[in-house]
């Protein structure tokens, strides 16, 4: 399955490893959260997955030491992952958000927007179709989300005010 | 009244291009209609039995002769020369090509008029009181709060994909008239003692088959604090709504199954981790926003008009209508008129094109070019001065609009039923024409005095029947229509669901019923100043069950 990044389709440099594989010795493996000690010892690039039940509290600590999360989107109608994410960037993490599973191109903007920055998507649909629907709307109203190319209404209308909350982009 | 400037019409124009860029691939194939479906109903187009169905918001009800006139072009052009006004505040065509809907979205943009989210599991068109901005009893205006959450819930990029619709409701008066506590967000506008106005926060109320009256879960949220309040709401429905099952997915659902207190709690911990103290720009885009809602021009006029006084006394017609059709407007010299959409024999909350163009005109030459649609499907133009007042009811006269049953037993509520929507069970507008032929007789239906009859088609109950004084609910036995009646229920600040009073009855057998039931009223109320629900609150349904099934 394609991965999605910056309107482009990139290579996935995270491997997935069962909880009863042992860890490799260097790279970037993707792990349920109760191993994330065990591959800071090793020095490896950490990825998590998140079921979309899960709470955010229970993972702030370890922030430092992720640099990817990736939610579930189980179905396209499902959006419980959109506030997942949003809480994850709204609790400062910082490091890649990727969604995964049912997502069609309509929903990749709303997506950017909660704070996602990659996306492992189907091939049912090709990359242009992606890169068209990341800028189907220039503008939004809505404050303390992050922003690509949107112009949000609000701010611009009121110039000189504080912002909602700081929301520095992921690397 | 609220205008676009070039953020809003330039938002607009964006939504449409894109629907039909997302129309245009479903037509060539290149997406499915299960893919297309969560797209179009976000644009307010549903499949329905006959076929497509628009449904375009008139946010918080209040449009301007200009749009009316547009949508009575729309109803001409692209439907069969009338439109449905629903009790959300929209309006309905019921026979829309696919083809033509992108045409029928920019027709709209260009009246700033839209049909975002209007459909779907999102944040529906917000309503408010018909009356607010003109009403006597009212605190302050609701509607630029209104066009607040419009623009704040316009593809809001968390809150697109809920477990189910959502719709938030908004009173700016005590007397609620917007139905605020069956609704998924209930607000209603309280002042403090110290002079400052604050929002009581209502949720989980609404009807469907689990009908529920709203708790509140803040008496008094500053008026600043209200978006960041109602996302902290809304991120707890989106993580924790139920989706497994979507009778159960409403958040009147989570809001009963964990609990008012469990639910509060939660809210209240997901607002405090965020407390939107940074609330600078949405005070000075509620301050911008509300210049647009001034008050109009109004004359200084004296309290009372010979002229109407004398029109009055001149024709019978004209009094009663402007005795059951008038409501106090609190500007002296002015009232509020309410043109009933409910003939005698006709569908409820159905207008013409012509009809809509009479409404559109009065407005632009009697009210200060504005029109309201109300939850109970009628129409208001909110500021007629008293001296034109029976020049308004002529021409309302000549175009079937007069009928004089405001708030009476003919102004019946309906959903579209089986005669339109693919989900109902059961008709629900020949049921109303029928009870409406039935009190044909305005001296009848005075009688019975102040009357809400509610009829839904199925039990997901668009019709309100929860909520009906008198509610009807149309179902299926076995391939045979059949209707429940319930007795008791209200959508006012003292808001109650309806009780089932016993078996249902046959189509042909319910405006019978109907009048056994208001008799019985009549011979047992405490005097006219005693309305039926009063009546029914004090005497329980006991004598009413008895009356409609002792000769059983």
């Amino acid at each position: 399955m394609p991965l999605l990044k910056n309107n482009e389709f990139v290579a996935d440099h995270f491997i997935e490893v069962a909880d009863d594989m042992g860890l490799p010795s260097a790279g970037n493996v993707l792990i349920s959260s109760s191993r994330i000690t065990e591959a800071a010892a090793l020095n490896l690039g950490i990825g998590i997955r998140l079921n979309n039940t899960d709470k955010v509290e229970a993972l702030v600590a370890n922030f430092p030491q992720i640099t990817l999360i990736v939610l579930p989107f189980p179905a396209f109608s499902d959006g419980r992952s959109y506030s997942i994410g949003r809480q994850l960037r709204l609790e400062g993490y910082r490091g890649e958000l990727r969604a995964e599973g049912n997502i069609l191109p309509d929903q990749l903007q709303l997506m950017l927007q909660v704070g996602f920055d990659s996306f492992l998507v189907t091939e049912r649909f090709p990359l242009a179709a992606w890169q068209a629907a990341s800028q189907q709307m220039s503008l939004a109203y809505q404050r303390g989300l992050y922003r690509n190319q949107e112009t949000e209404v609000w701010s611009s209308r009121h110039q000189g005010f504080n912002a909602w909350e700081e929301q520095p982009h992921a690397g | 009244m609220y205008r676009y400037d070039e953020f809003d019409a330039q938002f607009v124009a964006e939504r449409t291009a894109q629907f039909r860029d997302q129309a245009n691939r479903r037509l060539s194939g290149a997406l499915t209609e299960d893919e297309f479906r969560p797209l179009r109903l976000m644009n307010g187009l549903y499949l329905q039995l006959h076929a497509y169905m628009l449904r375009v918001a008139i946010p918080y009800g209040t449009f301007s002769g200009k749009q009316m006139h547009q949508l009575a072009m729309i109803a001409d052009k692209y439907d069969r020369g009338y439109g449905h006004f629903t009790t959300r505040q929209n309006i309905q065509y019921n026979w829309i090509k696919l083809e033509d809907t992108a045409d029928i979205l920019q027709a709209l943009a260009d009246v700033e008029m839209h049909a975002i989210q209007t459909s779907g599991n999102c944040i529906r068109n917000v309503t408010t009181d018909h009356w607010a901005g003109a009403a006597a009893d009212e605190i302050a205006d609701p509607r630029p709060v209104g066009e607040l959450i419009r623009q704040w819930s316009s593809l809001h990029p968390e809150f697109s994909y809920l477990p189910r619709k959502f719709k938030i409701a908004i009173t700016g008066a005590p007397t609620d008239r917007a139905a605020v506590r069956v609704h998924d967000i209930g607000l209603r506008l309280h002042k403090n003692l110290a002079g400052q106005n604050g929002w009581e926060v209502m949720v989980g109320g609404g009807q469907g088959r689990t009908p529920l009256i709203a708790v509140t879960v803040r008496d008094f949220l500053p008026e600043n604090e209200l978006i960041g309040y109602l996302e902290a709401i809304m991120r707890v429905y989106n993580l924790y709504g139920r989706r497994d099952n979507k009778y159960k997915a409403r958040i009147k659902i989570l809001v009963h199954e964990i609990g008012a207190e469990k639910f509060r709690a939660e809210v209240e911990a997901e607002y405090a981790k965020h407390p939107a103290q940074q609330t600078q720009v949405e005070e000075a885009e509620l301050a911008r926003i509300a210049k647009y809602f001034a008050a109009p021009d109004f004359e200084t006029l004296p309290r009372m008009s010979n002229r109407l006084d004398m029109a009055r006394l001149a024709n019978p017609d004209f009094k009663r209508w402007t005795k059951n059709n008038l409501a106090a407007h609190f500007k002296d010299g002015y009232a509020i008129v309410n043109i009933s959409l409910k003939p005698v024999g006709g569908i409820p909350g159905d207008a013409t094109s012509e009809q809509m163009r009479v409404m559109a005109d009065l407005a632009k030459t009697y009210s200060f070019d504005e029109l309201r649609v109300s939850h109970a499907q009628n129409i208001v133009l909110p500021h007629v001065k008293l001296d034109d007042v029976f020049a308004v009811w002529q021409k309302l006269s000549e175009h079937d609009l007069a009928a004089a049953n405001y708030g009476l037993a003919g102004d019946i509520i309906a959903c579209p039923g089986l005669d339109y929507c693919s989900l109902a069970t059961a008709r629900a507008i020949p049921i109303a024409q029928a009870i409406s032929r039935k009190f044909a007789d305005v001296d009848v239906q005075e009688n019975y005095g102040a009357l809400k009859i509610n009829i839904s088609g199925c039990i997901n109950a668009c019709g309100h029947h929860h909520v009906g004084h008198i509610g009807i609910l149309g179902l299926d036995k076995k391939g045979e229509e059949y209707y429940q009646i319930t007795l008791g229920g209200s959508s006012s600040e003292n808001a109650s669901i309806g009780n089932i009073l016993g078996p249902g009855f046959a189509a042909h057998e319910v405006p019978e019923a109907i009048e056994n039931i208001l008799s019985t009223y009549v011979k047992l109320r405490q005097g006219k100043a005693e309305d039926f629900l009063s009546a029914y609150r004090r005497l329980g349904a006991k004598p009413f069950k008895e009356a409609l099934y002792a000769a059983a």
